[in-house]
């Protein structure tokens, strides 16, 4: 035992609903634990998916998919103005290529409308060629949707994430939930759980384990749903084919999957994909010979001359899809355990909703929620040097040296963004590279990735050898001397 | 090299500017300057000059230029000797941001913030990058330990530290059999080479000196085909490829490794000609140039990596020595030689550098086959020329000089290079 001291609230799992609602929970007078098991928030479904926040029109009414879509895209505008995360409305273009796609264009149209989505309007083929000259001459149709936008989606989660932090939400990473113990005799007891550093006492816990929350709830008796992974193979472009699209193209919907879209995404290049591939393997996010190639013969449907050796970088997420096909949202049969589970498509985009909708079911289930006249919505918005006008970047570099100091030049990242990004917790190379873009761009890496290591090492007080990509077994470089050099044998020259 | 005299204080205009100061920019600073230009300023985004030269802690350097045979770093300090003998401004830890169009350099450092400076003339000497994973598309997990070579020479070389304990190395470009040499020399077990390509891309003496004499298996037609590790790669999958270049999965084996090095190529890191808007060519990735290493934009040369990937650091000099050349010419005024003669890749040719050149000059053509020749080629410049050559394969680039004699045949024409198996000519 550790003592008396309860929480209010545990958050199982730091993805994009976890940290949203440890944000909105630090609005109140609350003791807010957030448990993340990976290295950094957001390493999880949160970090590799399509980084869309979509117009609002996909899903449908009768579901919480459907009614916290339209909500949670509303919500992101705020969450943008006050942390300052790469997320810009551009828009969406649902195509259809043959006039038996019209319905499902006519049918997603009024079911958008329904919900209240504005600006929805249909375009006819010179129209998109007007605003799209690339998109292929089979497009008959679409309709355009202003409110869909694109978001740095790990970006997003981090910054949400060091606000919760900011406003008292204590955050844990490297901390997997182990065990929940069985209900006490006395039912007003607190639930008990157990992570490899300690045992937590608390009121409330809220499973935001995505991936696996079917297993968190098997851990509290409340075993009620499994969770499948549906994998996604994206394929990012090279910078230079920027403006191919300005707005993110969709197909028309199939019964599994919104289809392979083309996507400007927030930091300039082309992303295609998803493919949606039932996996049993909820942690495999490798990519497949198939997969691309279905990536790329659904996009060349879309824009002709997308070509894969344009790729500069590819992966795969991991949708964790409920056997409902619905999120799993709110209180269970086990007292003080509260579900946020089967997030995919649109989970990202209703992220927002979903937290308010599990600050109001919290509520009723007996959280007090006493507001905070010292809550601080904003965090000091990250430089992006690279998007600044020349005035600003000259005035940087002539106030801080580091400003002037290119650490990746392939997407203009200074040193002053490095420290920057380490001081507010990039632990890992990857955590750097989500923060700051260092690595993203055409080189991946190959004339960053040192100074980025030598600055972490740097900061954060500790050995080179000890810096991982993502944490866990991800090291990066071992000492010359941990195992001594073999003698060679030089043989003859032939 | 300790201490590189570094300038605190930019002049406002210098006659040439030169960006990279590697084996191309350092050569490029002094054939500029004994060319008669006054002001010379080199800029580099390291702290030291040298460039990826510094890294290259083996010997094979020198040969051409030096006659002697000298190391990386060796090469690099005798060319900042005479950089400094010179008296060029050096800025290094800077970034040049922008060229424009009437030659206002945009540059960056710590040590001056931004500062832009007006250029009589400039040379592109930013040499080249690495192809990545990403390029030619392995499939698989994203662990770490995949590294391009020339990241993991940075590190064991400069820095002391190795990237694993197993390796293999996917490409025979030089880097990476000089890797797999340093590596196994510093008691890392190199498993093996991985070639997609029946014939090795490295140079036949790197071939012999860095795995032949270390027993390290060279596998033609074989490739990585997948990845596999969740935190640290643990295995990969090898795979001899069909005549189509894909992988024979069924043929395939796994390897346990932590370590795989990409030595797939290097491209031309010419992303600053690219946005001064001047014309490329598509197979070397760089810029076109004409007979004095002139862009086509006027006032703008380039040499080096970042027009061809050459071979050897000596010839990046030399083609520099010719760009730094010319570019001191420009800005003192003298007559332009006129380019009269177009350079076109014919046959089994897949590029010609530079692209025109001057009927009343002496150049070095550079270029490389498409297929390799193993036995007696024949190199046929036009109608105008033939010759012999032992062999031609796309790993070792091929020169031929030209001079006023010669080109004069094809003057206001095309001089067409083809190389070709000297048997079937014959016939």
């Amino acid at each position: 035992m550790t003592g008396p001291h309860v929480r209010d609230v545990v958050i199982v799992g730091g993805g994009v609903v976890g940290v949203t609602l440890a944000r909105q929970l630090a609005r109140y007078h609350l003791d807010v634990l957030l448990l993340e098991r990976d290295a950094e928030v957001g390493f999880g479904v949160s970090k590799a998916n399509s980084g869309i926040i979509h117009s609002g029109m996909h899903a449908d009414p009768d579901t919480l998919k459907g009614q916290l879509e339209w909500p949670g895209n509303v919500g992101w505008l705020e969450l943008r103005d006050d942390l300052g995360f790469g997320f810009a409305q551009v828009g969406e273009l649902l195509v259809a290529l043959s006039e038996e796609e019209f319905p499902t264009l006519d049918a997603l149209e009024a079911q958008g409308e329904r919900k209240g989505v504005p600006g929805m309007t249909r375009w006819d083929q010179a129209t998109i060629r007007a605003h799209q000259p690339n998109l292929s001459r089979e497009v008959l149709a679409a309709v355009w949707a202003p409110t869909a936008g694109v978001i740095n989606p790990y970006e997003a989660v981090l910054l949400i994430a060091e606000s919760a932090a900011h406003n008292g939400v204590e955050v844990a990473t490297d901390e997997p939930l182990t065990a929940i113990d069985p209900p006490a005799d006395d039912p007003g007891a607190p639930l008990v759980l157990h992570t490899p550093q300690r045992r937590i006492a608390t009121r409330f816990v809220v499973n935001a384990a995505g991936l696996f929350a079917d297993e968190v709830a098997r851990m509290a008796g409340v075993g009620t749903f499994t969770i499948t992974g549906r994998k996604g193979e994206e394929y990012l472009l090279d910078r230079r084919l920027a403006g191919l699209v300005t707005s993110i193209i969709f197909p028309c919907p199939t019964a599994t999957s919104k289809g392979t879209l083309i996507t400007p995404t927030f930091d300039g290049t082309i992303m295609v994909g998803p493919t949606a591939e039932a996996t049993d393997d909820k942690l495999d996010t490798a990519t497949t010979p198939d997969g691309a190639a279905q990536v790329f013969a659904a996009a060349r449907r879309l824009v002709p001359t997308i070509d894969e050796r344009d790729v500069i970088a590819e992966f795969a997420g991991v949708r964790a899809v409920a056997d409902t096909e619905d999120f799993v949202l709110g209180p269970t049969a086990r007292r003080g355990f509260v579900n946020a589970a089967g997030i995919q498509s649109p989970g990202l985009t209703a992220a927002p909703a979903i937290a308010d909708h599990l600050v109001a079911a919290l509520a009723s289930e007996g959280l007090e929620l006493r507001e905070r006249d010292d809550f601080v919505p904003e965090v000091e918005h990250p430089v992006r040097f690279s998007v600044l006008p020349d005035e600003e970047q000259a005035e940087l570099a002539a106030r801080d040296p580091r400003f002037a100091r290119l650490v990746c030049r392939c997407e203009l990242v200074t040193e002053a963004e490095i420290t920057d990004a380490i001081d507010r917790g990039a632990r890992t190379l990857d955590g750097l590279k989500f923060r700051t873009r260092a690595g993203m761009g055409r080189c991946q890496g190959g004339f960053c990735t040192w100074h980025c290591l030598e600055l972490l090492a740097e900061r954060r007080g500790c050995a080179l050898t000890d810096l991982t990509k993502r944490g866990g077994d991800s090291w990066l470089i071992r000492d010359r001397d941990d195992a001594p050099p073999t003698p060679v044998e030089v043989g003859e020259r032939r | 090299m300790t201490v590189t005299p570094h300038t605190r204080y930019l002049a406002s205009r210098y006659d040439v500017v030169i960006v990279g100061a590697g084996p191309a920019g350092m050569a490029a600073a002094v054939a500029a300057r004994e060319r008669g230009a006054e002001r010379i300023l080199l800029v580099d985004r390291e702290a030291d000059p040298g460039g990826i030269l510094l890294q290259c802690i083996h010997a094979g350097f020198g040969l051409h230029v030096f006659d002697e045979e000298i190391t990386g770093p060796e090469y690099a300090g005798r060319y900042l000797e005479q950089v400094l003998e010179h008296d060029v401004d050096i800025l290094t830890d800077a970034y040049v941001m922008d060229v424009s169009p009437d030659l206002r350099v945009k540059l960056m450092s710590p040590d001056i913030g931004v500062s832009t400076v007006d250029a009589g003339a400039v040379v592109l000497a930013m040499g080249a990058r690495e192809r990545t994973r990403g390029a030619i598309r392995i499939p698989g997990d994203r662990p770490s330990g995949v590294y391009t070579a020339g990241l993991a020479q940075k590190m064991v070389n400069l820095d002391g530290y190795l990237p694993g304990r197993r390796a293999a190395i996917l490409g025979s470009g030089d880097i990476g059999l000089i890797m797999a040499r340093r590596l196994a020399l510093e008691g890392v077990e190199v498993v093996g080479v991985f070639e997609l390509l029946p014939y090795a891309s490295g140079l036949t003496r790197n071939i012999v000196q860095c795995l032949h004499d270390l027993d390290i298996p060279l596998h033609l037609s074989t490739t990585v085909a997948a990845i596999h590790g969740r935190d640290r790669l643990e295995r990969i999958t090898v795979a001899p490829v069909d005549d189509e270049r894909q992988p024979q999965l069924d043929a395939g084996w796994d390897l346990d490794v932590d370590t795989l090095l990409l030595s797939i190529g290097l491209i031309p890191d010419a992303e600053l000609a690219r946005t001064l808007g001047v014309q490329m060519d598509g197979v070397t990735g760089g810029p076109i140039v004409d007979g004095c290493m002139e862009t086509t934009r006027p006032g703008v040369f380039a040499a080096g990596n970042v027009v061809h990937i050459n071979d050897l650091a000596d010839w990046v000099s030399q083609e520099a020595v010719v760009a730094g050349d010319a570019a001191a010419a420009s800005v003192t005024g003298a007559q332009r030689p006129r380019q009269d003669v177009r350079i076109v890749p014919g046959d089994n040719v897949a590029y010609v550098v530079p692209h025109t050149v001057a009927s009343d000059g002496t150049h070095t053509l550079s270029f490389r086959v498409r297929r390799p020749i193993t036995g007696p080629t024949l190199l046929r410049l036009g109608d105008v020329h033939r010759r012999k050559l032992r062999a031609a394969v796309p790993a070792e680039m091929v020169t031929v000089k030209v001079g006023p004699k010669l080109l004069e045949e094809v003057r206001d024409d095309v001089l067409r290079i083809d190389a070709v198996p000297a048997e079937e000519v014959a016939t």
